[in-house]
């Protein structure tokens, strides 16, 4: 039985009809083909899948698509600017902040919630922010960078 | 692949009190999720129909009475608990205990009632819900009933919620002066469910001897548990090293926990005497500062 979704990504509404089955994450790659989101454990566990829902990190693996019903859900597609990079995302280059790439997504997202709860994160609070999130290519330490640097307001972000 | 179930997405307590009646035999109530999902994935539960209680707004609070103590709604996400500004004196081990809980996703999405009815015995929340005295309310449609957090955590992933039933509020009393509070857990992964983990709350009478404690121990048994025979040594003596040590040594000998993955029986009876005298050491301290 097809249920009604209505949701709205990335600023732009979508009504979708979906098994109530369907995770977020499948919902934004497999009928949207918003394929920046990556889906690597696919139980919660990696981080990888992160995106941002009314403000707030979540995993979206780990969320019924049918309970993000008249949500708001930003993806790494929905940072930049047209081509304007968001800050995130210029700072992520400029610090090296990935390697292979594949946590780039869900770093980005975690780090987007986590500017949106604290502007001014300390670097304790930056540690805490993507403690949900693995990156194998070990490149925290260039993350936390990036993130200081935007919170130091080094990049300006385009309005 | 998740197998496919009927979706219903009540708005009301009310809406879903009628659906639970409606559905007893064949539901699964999924709130944030965060624990269901993984279950229906690996194919553990195959629903037939789910019910999302995730929308049901009045659900989701904190209010604080002085006199009374603290309601949490069992909609309350971990982050609304961690950063609360009514997490203050002794229930400032809530905020702590959240913290230490999962990943930010994770506390972002996920409420403290799904968490506790989800009855795993590693979870944060029920040691800690338990040393403060915590009570559960369920509610059906034919009415609330209330209950301890000892009688709510039945056995591993089963509490005492019947067909029908739903959390819907934990109630926290006020503790009485000189109460202090403190959780703490082992785990190998910073973001993993506990090894061992242990609460403990402790009140001192005026003569600064132990008047009341509360120890309890989570994954150290198929359900969380109070430390009786701890607390029991500890009671309206002066608590001291060697006492702590004593009560740590009976807290692992009542412990029932199991041999899996993350540690051997032996080994998570090591934790529970160790992390039992360290914690209610700490909630000591607390309770002379508070």
């Amino acid at each position: 039985m097809l249920k009604e979704l209505k949701l709205t990504i990335n600023g732009q509404p979508y009504e979708l009809s979906i098994h109530p089955r369907t995770l977020l994450v499948e919902v934004l790659r497999e009928q949207l083909g918003l394929t920046g989101t990556k889906r690597g454990c696919n139980e919660g566990a990696c981080g990888a899948c992160t995106v941002v829902m009314n403000g707030k990190s979540v995993k979206s693996c780990s969320v019924l698509a049918l309970s993000a019903n008249g949500a708001e859900i930003t993806t790494v597609e929905g940072l930049a600017k047209g081509a304007e990079l968001h800050p995130l995302q210029k700072a992520f280059l400029d610090y090296g902040a990935y390697q292979c790439g594949f946590c780039t997504a869900g770093m980005l997202m975690s780090c987007k919630g986590l500017l949106n709860m604290f502007p001014n994160p300390t670097p304790e609070q930056i540690r805490d922010g993507i403690d949900g999130n693995i990156c194998r290519c070990t490149g925290y330490n260039s993350i936390l960078r990036a993130v200081e640097a935007v919170s130091r307001g080094d990049y300006k972000e385009t309005k | 692949m998740i197998k496919d179930f009927e979706y219903f997405g009540p708005k009301t307590l009310n809406e879903a009190l009628v659906l639970l009646d409606k559905y007893r035999d064949d539901y699964k109530i999924i709130a944030g999720g965060q624990s269901l999902i993984i279950l229906l994935r690996q194919g553990l539960l195959q629903p037939e129909n789910v019910i999302d209680i995730y929308g049901i707004k009045e659900l989701d609070y904190i209010k604080s009475d002085g006199k009374k103590g603290l309601k949490i709604g069992a909609l309350t996400t971990h982050r609304e608990i961690e950063y609360s500004e009514l997490m203050q004196g002794s229930f400032k081990v809530l905020s702590e205990m959240e913290h230490l809980l999962s990943t930010p996703q994770t506390r972002n999405r996920g409420t403290i009632g799904g968490n506790i009815s989800h009855g795993d015995p590693a979870g944060d929340p029920a040691p800690v819900l338990m040393a403060l005295g915590a009570n559960v309310k369920l509610a059906s449609i034919t009415g609330e009933r209330i209950l301890n957090m000892e009688e709510f955590s039945v056995d591993y992933f089963e509490t005492a919620m019947e067909h029908g039933e739903m959390l819907v509020e934990i109630e926290l009393p006020a503790p009485p002066p000189h109460t202090g509070a403190a959780y703490t857990k082992f785990n190998i992964i910073a973001s993993d469910m506990a090894t061992v983990s242990v609460a403990s709350c402790v009140t001192l009478a005026a003569d600064d001897t132990c008047a009341d404690v509360r120890i309890a121990l989570g994954a150290a048994a198929p359900r969380p548990m109070r430390a009786k025979a701890a607390e029991a040594i500890l009671k309206g003596k002066k608590i001291t090293d060697a006492l702590l040590k004593k009560a740590g040594q009976a807290a692992s000998e009542e412990a029932e926990p199991v041999s899996d993955i993350s540690a051997s029986e032996e080994y998570r009876r090591e934790l529970v005497k160790v992390l039992t005298a360290r914690v209610t050491k700490e909630a000591m301290s607390r309770a002379k500062a508070g």
